[in-house]
Protein backbone atom coordinates (compact mmCIF):
# COMPACT_ATOMS: atom_id res chain seq x y z
CA UNK A 1 0.00 0.00 0.00
CA UNK A 2 1.11 3.54 -1.33
CA UNK A 3 0.27 7.00 -0.26
CA UNK A 4 0.42 9.88 -2.96
CA UNK A 5 0.74 12.98 -1.91
CA UNK A 6 0.44 15.57 -4.76
CA UNK A 7 0.44 19.40 -4.54
CA UNK A 8 -1.05 20.75 -7.91
CA UNK A 9 -2.04 24.09 -9.47
CA UNK A 10 -5.59 24.52 -7.81
CA UNK A 11 -7.37 24.84 -10.96
CA UNK A 12 -6.17 21.64 -12.19
CA UNK A 13 -7.81 19.57 -9.54
CA UNK A 14 -11.10 18.23 -11.38
CA UNK A 15 -9.10 17.49 -14.12
CA UNK A 16 -6.63 15.03 -11.74
CA UNK A 17 -10.00 14.25 -10.56
CA UNK A 18 -11.55 12.58 -13.49
CA UNK A 19 -8.61 10.82 -14.32
CA UNK A 20 -8.29 9.38 -10.98
CA UNK A 21 -11.85 8.60 -10.79
CA UNK A 22 -11.30 6.65 -14.55
CA UNK A 23 -8.48 4.61 -13.22
CA UNK A 24 -10.72 3.00 -10.58
CA UNK A 25 -9.26 4.98 -7.73
CA UNK A 26 -12.00 4.53 -4.98
CA UNK A 27 -11.52 7.67 -2.57
CA UNK A 28 -9.04 11.19 -2.70
CA UNK A 29 -8.79 13.55 0.21
CA UNK A 30 -7.90 17.10 -0.88
CA UNK A 31 -6.59 19.72 1.15
CA UNK A 32 -6.13 23.63 0.27
CA UNK A 33 -2.51 24.69 0.70
CA UNK A 34 0.08 27.25 0.54
CA UNK A 35 3.45 26.77 0.07
CA UNK A 36 6.98 27.83 -2.30
CA UNK A 37 8.90 25.88 -4.12
CA UNK A 38 11.20 26.80 -7.12
CA UNK A 39 8.39 28.91 -8.18
CA UNK A 40 8.34 31.32 -5.30
CA UNK A 41 6.25 34.17 -4.78
CA UNK A 42 5.31 36.82 -6.71
CA UNK A 43 4.35 40.58 -6.54
CA UNK A 44 1.44 42.57 -6.64
CA UNK A 45 0.31 45.97 -6.30
CA UNK A 46 -1.99 47.99 -3.91
CA UNK A 47 -2.76 51.83 -4.21
CA UNK A 48 1.13 52.49 -5.78
CA UNK A 49 3.03 50.07 -3.34
CA UNK A 50 4.35 47.01 -4.26
CA UNK A 51 4.51 43.94 -2.13
CA UNK A 52 5.38 40.09 -2.24
CA UNK A 53 2.99 37.30 -1.89
CA UNK A 54 5.39 34.87 -0.34
CA UNK A 55 3.07 31.42 -0.75
CA UNK A 56 1.06 30.39 -3.58
CA UNK A 57 -2.00 28.41 -3.00
CA UNK A 58 -2.17 25.09 -4.07
CA UNK A 59 -4.30 22.19 -3.61
CA UNK A 60 -3.26 18.74 -1.74
CA UNK A 61 -4.40 15.74 -3.16
CA UNK A 62 -3.70 12.21 -0.83
CA UNK A 63 -4.64 9.30 -2.06
CA UNK A 64 -4.14 5.78 -0.62
CA UNK A 65 -4.00 3.12 -3.41
CA UNK A 66 -2.50 -0.90 -3.64
CA UNK A 67 0.98 -0.95 -4.82
CA UNK A 68 0.21 -2.40 -8.21
CA UNK A 69 -1.79 0.59 -8.69
CA UNK A 70 0.88 3.21 -8.07
CA UNK A 71 2.45 3.97 -11.43
CA UNK A 72 -1.13 4.58 -13.03
CA UNK A 73 -1.84 6.70 -10.61
CA UNK A 74 1.51 8.74 -11.02
CA UNK A 75 1.15 8.57 -14.80
CA UNK A 76 -2.47 10.08 -14.21
CA UNK A 77 -1.91 12.96 -12.27
CA UNK A 78 1.30 14.15 -13.78
CA UNK A 79 -0.26 14.04 -16.99
CA UNK A 80 -3.79 15.47 -15.73
CA UNK A 81 -1.68 18.60 -13.52
CA UNK A 82 0.72 19.33 -16.71
CA UNK A 83 0.69 22.22 -17.89
CA UNK A 84 4.06 22.58 -18.60
CA UNK A 85 4.96 26.17 -16.95
CA UNK A 86 6.64 26.14 -13.59
CA UNK A 87 4.56 25.75 -10.60
CA UNK A 88 2.67 22.67 -11.49
CA UNK A 89 3.77 21.15 -8.26
CA UNK A 90 5.17 17.65 -7.18
CA UNK A 91 4.03 13.82 -6.11
CA UNK A 92 5.69 12.37 -3.14
CA UNK A 93 4.90 8.65 -2.59
CA UNK A 94 4.95 7.08 1.01
CA UNK A 95 4.77 3.54 2.20
CA UNK A 96 1.68 2.60 4.27
CA UNK A 97 2.34 0.42 7.28
CA UNK A 98 -1.07 -0.19 8.05
CA UNK A 99 -4.95 0.42 6.74
CA UNK A 100 -8.04 -0.06 8.73
CA UNK A 101 -11.98 0.87 7.86
CA UNK A 102 -13.15 2.09 10.53
CA UNK A 103 -16.97 0.81 9.87
CA UNK A 104 -16.16 -2.88 9.75
CA UNK A 105 -12.49 -2.87 11.34
CA UNK A 106 -11.17 -4.56 7.95
CA UNK A 107 -7.21 -4.20 7.77
CA UNK A 108 -4.95 -4.01 4.33
CA UNK A 109 -5.34 -3.70 1.09
CA UNK A 110 -9.36 -4.74 1.49
CA UNK A 111 -9.58 -1.30 3.78
CA UNK A 112 -8.32 0.92 0.64
CA UNK B 1 -51.18 80.96 -5.78
CA UNK B 2 -54.56 79.46 -5.15
CA UNK B 3 -54.16 78.07 -1.71
CA UNK B 4 -54.59 74.43 -3.65
CA UNK B 5 -51.23 74.82 -5.45
CA UNK B 6 -49.70 76.28 -2.69
CA UNK B 7 -50.35 73.04 -1.03
CA UNK B 8 -49.41 70.62 -3.46
CA UNK B 9 -46.09 72.77 -4.23
CA UNK B 10 -45.46 72.67 -0.01
CA UNK B 11 -46.21 69.00 -0.11
CA UNK B 12 -44.06 68.24 -3.22
CA UNK B 13 -40.98 69.92 -2.28
CA UNK B 14 -40.80 68.36 1.65
CA UNK B 15 -41.39 65.17 -0.25
CA UNK B 16 -38.79 65.72 -2.42
CA UNK B 17 -36.48 66.82 0.48
CA UNK B 18 -37.05 64.11 2.04
CA UNK B 19 -36.45 61.60 0.04
CA UNK B 20 -33.08 63.07 -0.84
CA UNK B 21 -32.22 62.90 2.59
CA UNK B 22 -32.93 59.20 2.70
CA UNK B 23 -30.55 59.09 -0.13
CA UNK B 24 -28.26 60.78 1.66
CA UNK B 25 -28.69 58.64 4.62
CA UNK B 26 -27.92 55.74 2.72
CA UNK B 27 -24.23 57.08 2.15
CA UNK B 28 -23.61 55.79 5.62
CA UNK B 29 -23.76 52.19 4.06
CA UNK B 30 -21.99 53.18 1.33
CA UNK B 31 -18.79 54.48 3.61
CA UNK B 32 -19.55 51.28 5.81
CA UNK B 33 -19.13 49.17 2.85
CA UNK B 34 -16.39 51.15 1.45
CA UNK B 35 -14.00 51.22 4.65
CA UNK B 36 -14.90 47.56 5.55
CA UNK B 37 -13.59 46.90 2.51
CA UNK B 38 -10.07 48.56 2.56
CA UNK B 39 -9.17 47.39 5.87
CA UNK B 40 -7.84 43.73 7.17
CA UNK B 41 -10.17 41.27 8.16
CA UNK B 42 -9.07 41.90 11.44
CA UNK B 43 -10.29 45.10 11.90
CA UNK B 44 -13.56 45.03 10.11
CA UNK B 45 -16.06 44.12 13.05
CA UNK B 46 -14.20 47.50 14.87
CA UNK B 47 -14.90 49.78 11.75
CA UNK B 48 -17.80 48.38 11.06
CA UNK B 49 -19.15 49.56 14.67
CA UNK B 50 -17.76 52.62 14.42
CA UNK B 51 -19.67 53.07 11.01
CA UNK B 52 -23.18 52.15 12.68
CA UNK B 53 -22.03 54.01 16.01
CA UNK B 54 -21.37 57.70 14.52
CA UNK B 55 -24.13 57.81 12.34
CA UNK B 56 -26.09 57.04 15.19
CA UNK B 57 -24.10 59.68 17.83
CA UNK B 58 -24.43 62.28 15.28
CA UNK B 59 -28.38 61.79 14.93
CA UNK B 60 -28.29 62.75 18.51
CA UNK B 61 -25.97 65.59 18.74
CA UNK B 62 -27.40 67.32 16.19
CA UNK B 63 -30.95 67.03 17.87
CA UNK B 64 -29.34 67.87 21.20
CA UNK B 65 -27.28 71.29 19.98
CA UNK B 66 -25.77 70.97 16.35
CA UNK B 67 -29.03 71.75 14.62
CA UNK B 68 -29.57 75.05 17.07
CA UNK B 69 -25.89 75.95 16.95
CA UNK B 70 -26.13 76.06 12.75
CA UNK B 71 -29.62 77.12 12.20
CA UNK B 72 -30.68 78.52 15.27
CA UNK B 73 -29.38 82.33 13.91
CA UNK B 74 -26.44 84.48 14.69
CA UNK B 75 -26.91 87.54 15.27
CA UNK B 76 -23.17 88.57 14.87
CA UNK B 77 -22.15 85.82 12.09
CA UNK B 78 -19.35 84.41 14.47
CA UNK B 79 -21.51 82.92 17.61
CA UNK B 80 -24.44 81.29 17.40
CA UNK B 81 -28.02 82.49 19.08
CA UNK B 82 -28.85 79.32 20.78
CA UNK B 83 -26.33 76.24 21.64
CA UNK B 84 -28.15 73.75 23.17
CA UNK B 85 -32.27 72.53 22.19
CA UNK B 86 -34.29 70.77 19.87
CA UNK B 87 -35.63 74.04 17.53
CA UNK B 88 -37.77 71.56 14.84
CA UNK B 89 -40.69 73.26 13.95
CA UNK B 90 -43.41 73.15 11.72
CA UNK B 91 -45.88 75.58 9.78
CA UNK B 92 -49.33 75.56 9.88
CA UNK B 93 -51.01 75.40 6.72
CA UNK B 94 -52.29 78.51 7.73
CA UNK B 95 -48.58 80.34 7.94
CA UNK B 96 -47.34 78.50 4.95
CA UNK B 97 -50.58 79.99 2.83
CA UNK B 98 -50.32 83.12 4.26
CA UNK B 99 -46.38 82.67 3.01
CA UNK B 100 -47.09 82.54 -0.73
CA UNK B 101 -45.18 80.30 -1.53
CA UNK B 102 -42.07 81.62 0.71
CA UNK B 103 -42.12 78.88 2.86
CA UNK B 104 -42.11 75.56 0.38
CA UNK B 105 -41.07 72.88 2.97
CA UNK B 106 -41.54 71.22 6.42
CA UNK B 107 -39.05 72.58 9.34
CA UNK B 108 -38.64 68.66 9.99
CA UNK B 109 -37.79 67.77 6.58
CA UNK B 110 -34.87 70.47 7.16
CA UNK B 111 -33.62 69.21 10.05
CA UNK B 112 -34.20 65.65 8.64
CA UNK B 113 -31.85 66.73 5.37
CA UNK B 114 -29.30 68.48 7.71
CA UNK B 115 -28.75 65.98 10.27
CA UNK B 116 -27.57 63.17 7.41
CA UNK B 117 -24.98 65.67 6.38
CA UNK B 118 -23.29 65.90 9.42
CA UNK B 119 -23.07 61.70 9.55
CA UNK B 120 -21.49 61.68 6.34
CA UNK B 121 -18.74 64.28 7.43
CA UNK B 122 -17.87 62.42 10.80
CA UNK B 123 -17.87 59.36 8.26
CA UNK B 124 -14.99 60.74 6.39
CA UNK B 125 -13.17 60.26 9.59
CA UNK B 126 -13.59 57.16 10.72
CA UNK B 127 -11.98 55.50 7.34
CA UNK B 128 -8.76 57.81 8.05
CA UNK B 129 -7.73 56.94 11.34
CA UNK B 130 -8.72 53.01 11.08
CA UNK B 131 -7.32 49.82 12.34
CA UNK B 132 -5.29 51.65 15.23
CA UNK B 133 -7.75 53.51 17.23
CA UNK B 134 -9.55 53.01 20.54
CA UNK B 135 -13.16 52.53 19.51
CA UNK B 136 -14.28 54.76 22.45
CA UNK B 137 -12.31 57.30 21.79
CA UNK B 138 -13.43 57.87 18.45
CA UNK B 139 -16.75 57.76 19.62
CA UNK B 140 -16.15 60.70 21.84
CA UNK B 141 -14.30 63.05 18.95
CA UNK B 142 -17.74 62.08 16.90
CA UNK B 143 -19.54 63.62 19.80
CA UNK B 144 -17.41 66.79 19.90
CA UNK B 145 -17.20 67.12 16.13
CA UNK B 146 -20.82 67.08 15.51
CA UNK B 147 -22.14 68.61 18.39
CA UNK B 148 -19.98 71.44 18.22
CA UNK B 149 -16.92 71.90 15.55
CA UNK B 150 -18.99 70.76 12.25
CA UNK B 151 -22.16 73.12 12.85
CA UNK B 152 -19.98 75.94 14.13
CA UNK B 153 -18.70 76.51 11.06
CA UNK B 154 -21.70 75.12 9.13
CA UNK B 155 -23.30 78.35 10.95
CA UNK B 156 -20.85 80.10 9.44
CA UNK B 157 -21.62 79.69 5.64
CA UNK B 158 -25.29 77.94 5.61
CA UNK B 159 -26.76 79.37 8.77
CA UNK B 160 -26.23 83.13 7.37
CA UNK B 161 -22.53 83.81 9.16
CA UNK B 162 -19.69 85.63 8.47
CA UNK B 163 -18.60 83.31 5.64
CA UNK B 164 -21.96 83.45 3.97
CA UNK B 165 -21.26 87.51 4.24
CA UNK B 166 -17.80 87.18 2.55
CA UNK B 167 -19.39 85.38 -0.65
CA UNK B 168 -17.88 81.98 0.03
CA UNK B 169 -19.70 79.56 -2.53
CA UNK B 170 -20.29 76.36 -1.32
CA UNK B 171 -23.77 75.01 -2.64
CA UNK B 172 -23.28 71.19 -1.11
CA UNK B 173 -20.64 70.99 0.90
CA UNK B 174 -17.34 70.20 -0.93
CA UNK B 175 -15.90 72.67 2.25
CA UNK B 176 -18.51 72.62 5.02
CA UNK B 177 -18.83 68.98 4.81
CA UNK B 178 -16.01 67.12 3.17
CA UNK B 179 -13.07 69.49 3.84
CA UNK B 180 -13.94 69.86 7.31
CA UNK B 181 -14.15 65.74 7.70
CA UNK B 182 -11.07 65.54 6.21
CA UNK B 183 -9.42 68.17 8.05
CA UNK B 184 -10.39 66.74 11.42
CA UNK B 185 -9.40 63.31 10.08
CA UNK B 186 -5.79 64.70 9.41
CA UNK B 187 -5.29 66.23 13.10
CA UNK B 188 -6.45 62.80 14.03
CA UNK B 189 -3.63 61.31 12.10
CA UNK B 190 -0.84 63.14 13.00
CA UNK B 191 -1.59 62.81 16.44
CA UNK B 192 -2.29 58.50 16.02
CA UNK B 193 0.65 57.80 13.61
CA UNK B 194 0.55 55.48 11.34
CA UNK B 195 -0.44 51.38 11.11
CA UNK B 196 2.30 49.62 12.14
CA UNK B 197 4.21 48.25 9.92
CA UNK B 198 2.97 50.43 6.78
CA UNK B 199 6.46 52.79 6.68
CA UNK B 200 9.79 50.93 7.22
CA UNK B 201 12.26 53.05 8.61
CA UNK B 202 14.42 52.71 5.40
CA UNK B 203 11.59 55.15 3.67
CA UNK B 204 9.62 52.92 2.32
CA UNK B 205 5.94 52.23 2.17
CA UNK B 206 4.56 49.22 2.51
CA UNK B 207 1.29 48.18 1.09
CA UNK B 208 -1.98 46.67 3.87
CA UNK B 209 -4.07 44.90 0.76
CA UNK B 210 -7.89 45.84 2.15
CA UNK B 211 -9.57 42.30 2.33
CA UNK B 212 -12.73 42.38 0.52
CA UNK B 213 -12.63 44.65 -2.86
CA UNK B 214 -16.02 43.82 -4.23
CA UNK B 215 -17.16 45.27 -0.76
CA UNK B 216 -15.29 48.84 -1.27
CA UNK B 217 -16.77 48.65 -4.92
CA UNK B 218 -20.29 48.39 -3.57
CA UNK B 219 -19.26 50.62 -1.17
CA UNK B 220 -18.85 53.14 -3.87
CA UNK B 221 -21.50 52.31 -6.00
CA UNK B 222 -24.12 53.24 -2.86
CA UNK B 223 -21.68 56.82 -1.95
CA UNK B 224 -22.54 57.72 -5.88
CA UNK B 225 -26.18 57.00 -5.73
CA UNK B 226 -26.83 58.47 -2.47
CA UNK B 227 -24.63 61.72 -3.99
CA UNK B 228 -27.65 62.52 -5.92
CA UNK B 229 -29.58 63.40 -2.81
CA UNK B 230 -26.41 65.05 -1.07
CA UNK B 231 -26.14 67.37 -4.54
CA UNK B 232 -30.12 67.31 -5.93
CA UNK B 233 -31.44 68.04 -2.56
CA UNK B 234 -29.39 71.13 -2.03
CA UNK B 235 -31.42 73.20 -4.66
CA UNK B 236 -33.77 72.52 -1.44
CA UNK B 237 -36.57 72.94 -4.40
CA UNK B 238 -38.31 70.80 -7.74
CA UNK B 239 -41.78 72.28 -7.62
CA UNK B 240 -41.53 74.38 -10.52
CA UNK B 241 -40.10 74.09 -14.03
CA UNK B 242 -37.19 76.27 -13.49
CA UNK B 243 -36.26 74.90 -10.33
CA UNK B 244 -37.00 70.60 -11.74
CA UNK B 245 -34.86 71.26 -14.79
CA UNK B 246 -32.21 72.85 -12.16
CA UNK B 247 -32.32 69.55 -10.48
CA UNK B 248 -32.52 67.62 -12.96
CA UNK B 249 -28.91 69.37 -14.60
CA UNK B 250 -27.52 68.80 -10.89
CA UNK B 251 -27.96 65.34 -11.34
CA UNK B 252 -26.73 65.04 -14.78
CA UNK B 253 -23.34 67.20 -13.93
CA UNK B 254 -22.79 64.64 -10.49
CA UNK B 255 -23.21 61.67 -12.63
CA UNK B 256 -20.50 63.64 -14.90
CA UNK B 257 -18.27 64.35 -13.02
CA UNK B 258 -18.06 61.02 -10.63
CA UNK B 259 -18.01 59.09 -14.22
CA UNK B 260 -15.20 61.50 -15.41
CA UNK B 261 -13.40 61.15 -12.09
CA UNK B 262 -13.06 57.35 -12.10
CA UNK B 263 -11.64 57.18 -15.87
CA UNK B 264 -9.62 59.83 -15.11
CA UNK B 265 -7.83 57.56 -11.62
CA UNK B 266 -7.67 54.61 -13.93
CA UNK B 267 -6.01 55.83 -17.06
CA UNK B 268 -3.59 57.87 -14.41
CA UNK B 269 -3.23 54.95 -12.06
CA UNK B 270 -2.42 52.24 -15.22
CA UNK B 271 0.11 55.18 -16.33
CA UNK B 272 1.85 55.49 -13.23
CA UNK B 273 1.93 51.93 -11.96
CA UNK B 274 1.73 49.97 -15.00
CA UNK B 275 -1.54 48.03 -13.11
CA UNK B 276 -5.10 49.34 -13.71
CA UNK B 277 -5.82 50.42 -9.88
CA UNK B 278 -9.42 49.16 -8.35
CA UNK B 279 -9.34 51.26 -5.31
CA UNK B 280 -7.42 54.24 -6.92
CA UNK B 281 -10.67 54.17 -9.41
CA UNK B 282 -13.38 54.02 -6.29
CA UNK B 283 -11.13 56.96 -4.94
CA UNK B 284 -11.57 58.73 -8.35
CA UNK B 285 -15.49 58.78 -8.33
CA UNK B 286 -15.49 59.75 -4.95
CA UNK B 287 -13.42 62.37 -6.22
CA UNK B 288 -15.13 63.38 -8.55
CA UNK B 289 -18.27 63.80 -6.55
CA UNK B 290 -16.57 65.36 -3.98
CA UNK B 291 -15.13 67.83 -6.95
CA UNK B 292 -18.30 69.18 -8.21
CA UNK B 293 -20.19 69.24 -4.88
CA UNK B 294 -19.54 72.74 -4.48
CA UNK B 295 -21.04 73.82 -7.53
CA UNK B 296 -23.02 71.30 -9.39
CA UNK B 297 -25.30 73.30 -11.18
CA UNK B 298 -23.59 76.06 -12.88
CA UNK B 299 -21.83 74.26 -15.31
CA UNK B 300 -22.65 72.19 -18.55
CA UNK B 301 -22.13 68.31 -18.31
CA UNK B 302 -19.06 68.67 -20.26
CA UNK B 303 -17.57 71.04 -17.97
CA UNK B 304 -18.69 69.09 -15.23
CA UNK B 305 -16.82 66.20 -16.08
CA UNK B 306 -13.61 67.89 -16.63
CA UNK B 307 -13.77 69.38 -13.11
CA UNK B 308 -14.29 65.64 -12.41
CA UNK B 309 -11.82 64.21 -13.77
CA UNK B 310 -9.24 66.80 -12.66
CA UNK B 311 -10.55 65.44 -9.17
CA UNK B 312 -9.53 62.48 -10.03
CA UNK B 313 -6.24 62.57 -11.24
CA UNK B 314 -5.62 64.79 -8.46
CA UNK B 315 -6.45 62.24 -5.99
CA UNK B 316 -3.80 59.33 -7.21
CA UNK B 317 -1.13 61.85 -6.82
CA UNK B 318 -2.53 62.78 -3.34
CA UNK B 319 -2.79 59.35 -1.74
CA UNK B 320 0.75 58.74 -3.07
CA UNK B 321 1.72 62.07 -1.34
CA UNK B 322 -0.08 61.63 1.58
CA UNK B 323 2.53 57.88 1.97
CA UNK B 324 5.45 60.19 1.20
CA UNK B 325 5.01 62.33 4.40
CA UNK B 326 3.88 59.05 6.47
CA UNK B 327 0.33 60.25 6.82
CA UNK B 328 -1.07 56.54 6.91
CA UNK B 329 -4.78 57.14 5.50
CA UNK B 330 -5.73 53.33 4.97
CA UNK B 331 -8.57 54.47 2.47
CA UNK B 332 -7.66 57.86 1.22
CA UNK B 333 -10.19 59.72 2.77
CA UNK B 334 -8.21 62.85 3.72
CA UNK B 335 -7.02 62.82 0.03
CA UNK B 336 -10.99 62.52 -1.56
CA UNK B 337 -12.47 64.68 0.53
CA UNK B 338 -9.74 67.20 1.34
CA UNK B 339 -7.71 67.77 -1.06
CA UNK B 340 -10.18 67.20 -3.82
CA UNK B 341 -12.63 69.39 -1.69
CA UNK B 342 -9.96 72.69 -2.19
CA UNK B 343 -10.07 71.95 -5.97
CA UNK B 344 -13.59 71.58 -5.95
CA UNK B 345 -14.05 75.29 -4.09
CA UNK B 346 -11.45 76.62 -6.17
CA UNK B 347 -13.17 75.32 -9.46
CA UNK B 348 -16.11 77.26 -8.42
CA UNK B 349 -14.53 80.45 -9.58
CA UNK B 350 -14.34 79.10 -13.13
CA UNK B 351 -18.03 78.13 -13.25
CA UNK B 352 -19.54 80.92 -14.52
CA UNK B 353 -21.27 81.15 -10.71
CA UNK B 354 -21.29 85.05 -10.49
CA UNK B 355 -21.27 85.47 -6.97
CA UNK B 356 -17.64 83.32 -7.02
CA UNK B 357 -15.03 85.02 -5.88
CA UNK B 358 -11.04 83.76 -5.72
CA UNK B 359 -10.75 86.01 -2.54
CA UNK B 360 -14.42 84.74 -1.22
CA UNK B 361 -13.56 80.72 -1.56
CA UNK B 362 -9.98 81.15 -0.41
CA UNK B 363 -11.82 82.90 2.80
CA UNK B 364 -13.80 80.22 3.14
CA UNK B 365 -11.31 77.51 2.62
CA UNK B 366 -8.72 78.49 5.00
CA UNK B 367 -11.37 79.41 7.69
CA UNK B 368 -12.79 75.97 7.51
CA UNK B 369 -9.37 74.24 7.60
CA UNK B 370 -8.07 76.48 10.66
CA UNK B 371 -11.24 76.14 12.59
CA UNK B 372 -11.65 72.58 11.93
CA UNK B 373 -7.90 71.59 12.40
CA UNK B 374 -7.21 73.40 15.49
CA UNK B 375 -10.39 72.23 17.56
CA UNK B 376 -10.19 68.89 15.99
CA UNK B 377 -6.41 68.70 17.61
CA UNK B 378 -7.25 70.04 20.67
CA UNK B 379 -10.45 67.95 21.15
CA UNK B 380 -7.90 64.62 19.99
CA UNK B 381 -5.28 65.59 22.51
CA UNK B 382 -7.87 65.82 25.45
CA UNK B 383 -8.81 62.52 24.69
CA UNK B 384 -5.30 61.37 24.13
CA UNK B 385 -4.28 62.69 26.68
CA UNK B 386 -6.85 61.67 29.55
CA UNK B 387 -7.97 57.96 28.13
CA UNK B 388 -5.50 57.53 25.21
CA UNK B 389 -6.79 57.19 21.08
CA UNK B 390 -4.31 54.17 19.90
CA UNK B 391 -4.80 50.72 21.25
CA UNK B 392 -1.77 48.71 22.46
CA UNK B 393 0.83 47.24 20.11
CA UNK B 394 -0.26 43.85 21.07
CA UNK B 395 -4.20 44.60 20.37
CA UNK B 396 -2.69 45.80 17.13
CA UNK B 397 -0.93 42.31 15.78
CA UNK B 398 -4.56 40.67 17.41
CA UNK B 399 -6.68 43.09 15.55
CA UNK B 400 -8.67 45.38 16.99
CA UNK B 401 -11.67 43.28 16.49
CA UNK B 402 -10.92 41.32 19.13
CA UNK B 403 -9.43 43.90 21.12
CA UNK B 404 -12.03 46.82 20.96
CA UNK B 405 -15.23 45.01 19.97
CA UNK B 406 -14.42 41.15 21.22
CA UNK B 407 -15.63 39.57 17.89
CA UNK B 408 -13.93 38.69 14.75
CA UNK B 409 -15.61 39.42 11.68
CA UNK B 410 -15.12 36.07 10.07
CA UNK B 411 -14.72 33.71 13.04
CA UNK B 412 -14.02 30.69 10.93
CA UNK B 413 -11.42 31.74 8.93
CA UNK B 414 -7.51 32.06 10.05
CA UNK B 415 -6.69 36.18 10.46
CA UNK B 416 -3.04 37.17 9.88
Amino acid sequence: MKMITAVIKPFKLDDVRETLSNLGVQGVTVSEVKGFGRQKGHTELYRGAEYVVDFLPKVKIEVAISDEMVESAVDAITSSAHTGKIGDGKIFITTIEETIRIRTGETGAEAL
Amino acid sequence: MSPELIEVKYALDTFYFLICGVLVMWMAAGFTMLESGLVRTKSTTEILTKNVALYSISCVMYLVMGYAIMYGGSAGGYLPDIWFGNIISNSTAEEVIASNGDTYYSGASDFFFQVVFVATAMSIVSGAVAERMKLWSFLLFAVILTGFIYPMQGMWKWGGGFLDAAGFQDFAGSGVVHLCGATAAIAGVILLGARKGKYTSDGKVNAIPGSNLPLAAIGMFILWMGWFGFNGGSELKVSDIGEANAVADIFVNTNAAAAAGLIAALVTSQLLFGKADLTMAINGALAGLVAITAEPLAWTAGYASIIGAIGGIIVVFSVLFMDKIRIDDPVGAISVHGVVGIWGLLAVCLSGNEDATLMGQLTGIVVIFAWTFVTSMIAWFIIKSVIGIRVTEQAEDDGVDVSECGLAAYPEFVNK
